[in-house]
């Protein structure tokens, strides 16, 4: 990071805009304002500044339940891994979301939709009680507009160093839209937006990789180049790598990426961060909100071709070879710069604008979803549960705007304030990663399990949080630690992440376990609508099989294991 | 007002206006620089991308806007 900001203060910019392309941008900005001042009227109710008056189908809730994730950083920082540690990235796409989305549409779906809950907070105070439920709140608010922030700055800073665009302009104009623009209609107005991003940036990155094929001389093609000009290194293999932490750029081993990626960090982002969860329960009804992640993971799946080949790609066809931060000096161009130099290889004026347009798409999706999700949390689970309980609707409506002003004025303030001290970034990402493992223990556990009580939920929370924390910690203060963490003093960060979450899951899930068994737990008849077995869940027999969620997730789990054994 | 009522406008309408006007202007830059090639050609220049691309745009633009088209009932 302090290179990336030694280059964005020394460098010349990578590329330069056109008329045109300014054009495409300002086009861009008129229209996500527009579409604003549009759903301003549709938004009266809570429930429609809140969850799009529940009224989203499925197609339009599972585009932005994948556009909320793209951020511009996950466009530029996956490419940049790819380019890093090759087609391992992957696995982020696949392993790393696939299974976890088709979890929440056809196991955990059912329980939040028909519980009516507005949040995941809200879940856990159904389902465990008040502490519980203000513990997740508190943390999520503070880390959304933490991470908020970082991704402002972030990208802030990449603007400044690929077209030379001023910090102060750059946070200023993107953070001000979006505020705009989510203040007028609310999640509706941030559903909408996003699925327009998510066309955008298809439409914008994609042609990096029709191109890339095209002078690389297709897949067969890209891979002989790159074994031609990186020999020894293995750089095209999902799999066959990932037999121990040395045989692999990533230091990691199959274990951490299936049990640490795939199934904790997985499932804990998709089933319980609730600026996804936010985009499906939007859903009009039962049967949309299931296949909402289900559509959402096809385009995830696919998602690799504009992000992840680009990066191959690059291996295959950039003259130069980039560097990582650390090593970065004058002249030389980082991993990070891995997108904006593949823009710039193949797309003249217009496409250009389109390419940046779709980066800066990308930012907005994902602060939006921020926002958004950081307002109603902060309104239904915070001011009305522990404030002012009692308001009329509108009022909390009212609140909700001056909440999303409010997540953007804290977003911009974390911005500079890591400006200032750019170690912050680091902490705030592993603080971020402290929460979700655990939080998924507690949510699974009281979906599928009756006997779990408030006490072992609370309880569980709080010491799986802590456990990571400590883990953290002692990593921290004795690196020789890591050898206890990840089981191997050859794991890299990666790997340390991936076991961190593991162990912090199956601390909570066994506090909770214990906790449960030695308090009491609550009647069946306070269940119904929240777990596995007091809930009905309405039966989609009379369906034809093709609109059926359970098909289709069956459908997406056949091409996702044919896809992984394609690239083994 | 209802969302999906009469007279609301769809996300997928937005989008046709927004991919058709991209179109326009892409495709419209890609025909200019046939006659006048720019200085620092991109690599694949003779593919004329930014035509075919633009066309792309605005045929994907066009069916969103015609289908979602409002209309008075």
């Amino acid at each position: 990071m302090p290179s990336l900001v030694a280059a964005a203060i020394s460098s010349e910019k990578l590329l330069s805009l056109s008329p045109v392309d300014l054009l495409v941008i300002v086009l861009y900005f008129v229209m996500v304002l527009g579409i604003g001042f549009y759903l301003k009227r549709y938004t009266k109710t809570g429930e429609d500044f809140f969850l799009a008056g529940r009224d989203m189908s499925a197609w339009i809730a599972g585009l932005s339940f994948v556009a909320a994730n793209l951020g511009s950083l996950e466009l530029m920082g996956w490419a940049a891994s790819a380019y890093q540690y090759g087609i391992l990235a992957t696995h982020w796409y696949w392993i790393g979301a696939i299974p976890a989305m088709l979890f929440l549409g056809v196991v955990m779906m059912p329980f939040y939709y028909i519980s009516r809950t507005h949040s995941v907070p809200g879940y856990l105070q159904l389902r465990y009680g008040e502490p519980a439920r203000a513990l997740s709140a508190i943390s999520f608010g503070l880390m959304t507009v933490l991470m908020s922030g970082i991704n402002m700055f972030s990208m802030a800073l990449v603007m400044k160093i690929i077209l030379g665009w001023d910090i102060n302009f750059s946070i200023w104009v993107s953070s001000i839209t979006v505020a705009a623009y989510v203040f007028l209609g609310g999640l509706l107005s941030a559903i909408f937006n996003e699925v327009l991003q998510f066309f955008l940036i298809w439409l914008g990155a994609i042609i990096i990789s029709v191109l890339g094929l095209v002078e690389a001389g297709g897949w067969s093609g890209m891979v002989h180049r790159i074994h031609e000009r990186w020999p020894g290194q293995d750089y095209t293999h999902l799999w066959s790598g990932l037999g121990s932490f040395t045989a692999n750029p990533m230091g990691i081993n199959w274990a951490g990426i299936v049990l640490g990626l795939g199934f904790v960090i997985s499932f804990g982002y998709w089933t319980t961060d609730f600026l996804v969860v936010q985009r499906v329960l939007s859903a009009r009804d039962l049967r949309s909100a299931k296949m909402a992640p289900i559509i959402g993971s096809i385009f995830k799946m696919a998602l690799p071709f504009i992000v992840i080949l680009p990066g191959l790609l690059a291996l295959a066809v950039l003259p130069e070879k980039l560097v990582g931060e650390s090593q970065a000096g004058a002249g030389a161009h980082t991993y990070n710069e891995v997108l904006p130099l593949m823009l710039a290889r193949y797309c003249g004026p217009g496409l250009l604008g389109l390419g940046i347009t779709a980066l800066i798409a990308g930012f907005m999706s994902g602060m939006a979803g921020n926002v958004s999700a950081f307002a109603t949390v902060w309104t239904y689970d915070i001011y009305r549960a522990f404030m002012r309980r009692d308001a009329s609707d509108s009022h909390y409506v009212s609140v909700g705007r001056w909440c999303t002003v409010l997540g953007v004025l804290v977003s911009i303030g974390t911005a500079y304030l890591v400006m200032q001290f750019l170690s912050i970034m680091d902490y705030v990402q592993a603080l971020f990663s402290f929460f979700i493992a655990p939080l998924f223990g507690t949510v699974i556990l009281g979906m599928l399990w009756k006997r779990a009580t408030p006490a072992g939920g609370f309880w569980g929370l709080l010491t799986g949080t802590l456990a990571s924390i400590g883990m953290f910690a002692w990593v921290k203060g004795d690196p020789s630690a890591l050898r206890y963490i990840a089981l191997s003093p050859h794991a890299k960060d990666m790997a340390e992440n991936m076991y961190r979450a593991l162990w912090s899951w199956i601390i909570c899930v066994i506090v909770t376990v214990v906790v449960s068994l030695a308090t009491k737990p609550k009647p069946e008849s306070q269940l119904a609508g929240l777990v596995y077995g007091a809930t009905e869940i309405p039966s989609e027999g009379h369906l034809p099989l093709f609109k059926r969620p359970l098909f289709w997730a069956c459908v997406v789990i056949v091409i996702f294991f044919v896809l992984n054994i394609i690239f083994w | 007002m209802h969302m999906h009522g009469p007279g609301f406008i769809s996300i997928w309408f937005f989008i046709g206006v927004l991919l058709s006007a991209y179109g326009v202007l892409i495709t419209v830059t890609g025909f200019y620089e046939l006659g006048s090639p720019p200085a620092n050609p991109p690599v694949l220049f003779n593919l004329h991308a930014t035509i075919w691309w633009g066309m792309v745009l605005l045929a994907i633009g066009l069916v969103y806007f015609i289908r979602f088209l409002p209309r008075k009932k």
